[in-house]
């Protein structure tokens, strides 16, 4: 019965004539968490909104702990915390003012959401700016306090809707940190994201969304080795070492990399590929100016699951080059380096 | 918290009675926190009448009445039921309009609370509103000499009537509120039906005075019986069945739009 936190089964949402959502399918386990990546406007946000109870679907169904999120949505409302992409926090109220009366909405008497306001607070780092109008908070400030405000009421499911959006690097850490300390006290978590990169960090289930249908399914792991794993980006420091960078390449990979502009990157099967890479530079004194392993963009897993736009697709930006070789037209990809893996340069 | 199985019921808080009427009760609160630091609106309402009454007063109270104290006596009733007029049609449903729109709104849907429990709360609040903006007029007017000609029980039942009045009216201005996602084109329907509604009447001078286009108008507008309903019950002159066409009129509005605004409050946004 409760096999699953929560689970949607071909959902279809229209609004007019589009459709937004064509028959989606989500299903998460308790305590484990599913991301949900997709570019923008490929309906990541109304399969939030359904399971949340704020929309209603046109077809299929949708349960939360067990219940429809139609016919019983006010039982779903007593598990749910949800964190949308809007701000969803009253700006001329203080943070602490906010969280209480979410406490006092949840029925917890005035003390008790006073006391469960100062808890969040400490955990969120906002003690210091409680009594502040939110107005005054800075973006980071105002992500933390939205974040608390949807734990208020202890919830067993969280919707996080492009919780990093607009974060810097440093930011996104902390966040990821938060979600992980979620799911360790057992709260199920969905979280959408337009970053591989973030889905890999957090989720124990990728489901990838375009066009209002889940396109692939599976493990980080899975999902990687169908599009490719990682990738080693590089540049070298003489325009004319390229050729011979690019050979030390497809000898270790097995095959040519591709070129954009002055990058030359090559998807690679491991880790050690990279540090074999680094090593057959430095025997041959290629020195480069950039060399980073990282996670393929967006729109390198898009082209990878659908095999459409080869021309375009091109193996993603060296991240933080400030370059962007990509195609232009899907949203870019993750700014900073990816955590786990990035910054093994090497200048040999 | 410490295993996912456990962890069940969400809230922690047993659940208590009457929750709508005690989360609508929470939400007025917030209201009016936010109408204090922001008191821009609530100025504006007391401040219209009150500008209009001081104009008229001391403009127009020789020539109509003779006297400007004479005048006053007449004019105050009015003036009173105006600014409970305003307050109601200025307040919830621009407000709400504009709140609907911010996520906080998406917030409180997502919650385990009564889907109107923010507009209940909004129109609740703006009670304390109406009271506050009587009030302040009951000062004004006293320091300006205006006596209550009857006794106190009438001058409260007449601040009662003026506040259901505005409470009704304000009724149809939030389900506009509701309804129409442009707040320019709530502000401007306000603006264009404040001049009629509550000039239209026998504010400033007795409704037979009137020019026979006016005076149609203003016999069937439910604000002149609110009016003359006030200034009996203040000054002593005939009521008629004023009283009686005020609380119908009150109780038909609120019945008839307090239920669109649910209705529409409700729909899937």
């Amino acid at each position: 019965m409760t096999e699953y936190a929560f689970r949607a089964e071909g959902l279809v949402k229209r609004f007019g004539k589009t459709t937004a959502l064509a028959g989606v399918d989500l299903a998460a386990r308790p305590g484990s968490v599913l991301g949900v990546l997709g570019p923008n406007g490929a309906g990541k946000t109304t399969a939030v909104r359904i399971l949340a109870t704020l929309a209603r679907p046109d077809g299929g169904t949708a349960s939360v702990g067990g219940f429809d999120v139609v016919r019983q949505a006010a039982r779903v409302r007593r598990l749910i915390g949800l964190t949308g992409q809007q701000s969803m926090v009253d700006d001329e109220l203080s943070g602490r003012a906010n969280l209480v009366l979410i406490g006092q909405l949840l029925d917890l008497r005035r003390t008790e959401a006073a006391a469960r306001a100062g808890e969040l607070l400490e955990r969120f780092e906002l003690t210091e700016a409680a009594n502040r109008p939110v107005a005054t908070y800075s973006g980071g400030m105002r992500r933390h306090l939205d974040l608390a405000a949807c734990l208020v009421g202890r919830p067993r499911v969280v919707f996080l809707d492009e919780p990093s959006v607009g974060l810097d690097p440093g930011k996104r850490e902390e966040l990821w940190r938060m979600v992980r300390e979620l799911t360790a006290e057992g709260t199920t978590v969905l979280l959408t994201t337009q970053y591989l990169e973030e889905a890999d960090a957090l989720a124990d289930d990728i489901a990838v969304i375009d066009h209002g249908r889940v396109i692939a399914e599976g493990t980080p792991a899975e999902l990687k080795r169908v599009v490719g794993g990682q990738a080693v980006s590089l540049r070298t420091t003489d325009p004319e070492r390229s050729q011979a960078a690019a050979a030390v390449m497809e000898r270790v990979a097995g095959r040519a990399p591709e070129r954009t502009r002055q990058t030359l990157s090559v998807p690679v099967e491991s880790d050690t590929a990279a540090w074999e890479m680094a090593a057959g530079l430095r025997e041959r004194g290629i020195s480069v100016t950039e060399f980073s392993l990282h996670l393929p963009g967006l729109d390198e897993v898009f082209f990878a699951l659908t095999g459409t736009g080869r021309t375009s697709a091109t193996p993603s930006a060296p991240v933080g080059t400030g370059t962007s070789p990509t195609n232009g037209t899907d949203p870019s990809p993750p700014v900073g380096p990816a955590p786990s893996d990035a910054g093994k340069e090497t200048s040999a | 918290m410490s295993a996912p199985t456990v962890d069940t019921a969400g809230t922690t808080a047993p659940r208590r009675p009457a929750p709508l009427l005690r989360h609508s009760l929470v939400l007025a609160r917030r209201s009016l926190a936010k109408s204090l630091r922001n008191p821009g609106s609530l100025v504006n309402g007391v401040m219209t009448p009150a500008l209009f009454m001081v104009l008229f007063v001391y403009l127009f109270g020789g020539s109509v009445s003779g006297s400007t104290d004479a005048y006053l006596q007449y004019l105050f009733p009015g003036v009173l039921v105006m600014g409970a007029g305003i307050a109601g049609m200025l307040s919830s449903g621009l407000t709400i309009n504009i709140d609907m729109k911010k996520g906080v709104y998406d917030r409180f849907r997502s919650l385990p609370i009564g889907r109107s429990a923010p507009l209940l709360g909004s129109v609740l609040a703006d009670l304390v509103r109406y009271l506050i903006t009587v009030l302040i007029l009951f000062a004004i007017g006293f320091l300006m000499g205006f006596r209550v000609g009857t006794d106190p029980a009438s001058a409260v039942a007449a601040s009662a009537l003026a506040i259901g009045f505005g409470f009704a009216l304000s009724w149809v201005m939030v389900f506009l509120g509701v309804l129409l996602r442009d707040e320019s084109a709530v502000m401007a329907i306000t603006f264009v039906s404040i001049l009629p509604l509550l000039l239209g009447t026998s504010m400033a001078a007795p409704v037979d005075t009137l020019p026979g286009w006016l005076r149609a108008w203003a016999g069937i507008n439910p604000v002149t019986h609110t009016m003359d309903a006030a200034r009996a019950l203040l000054t002593g002159t005939p009521a008629g069945d004023s009283v009686t066409l005020t609380l119908v009129w009150s109780a038909a509005l609120v019945a008839v739009f307090a239920p669109l605004s649910v209705w529409a409050f409700n729909r899937e946004r």
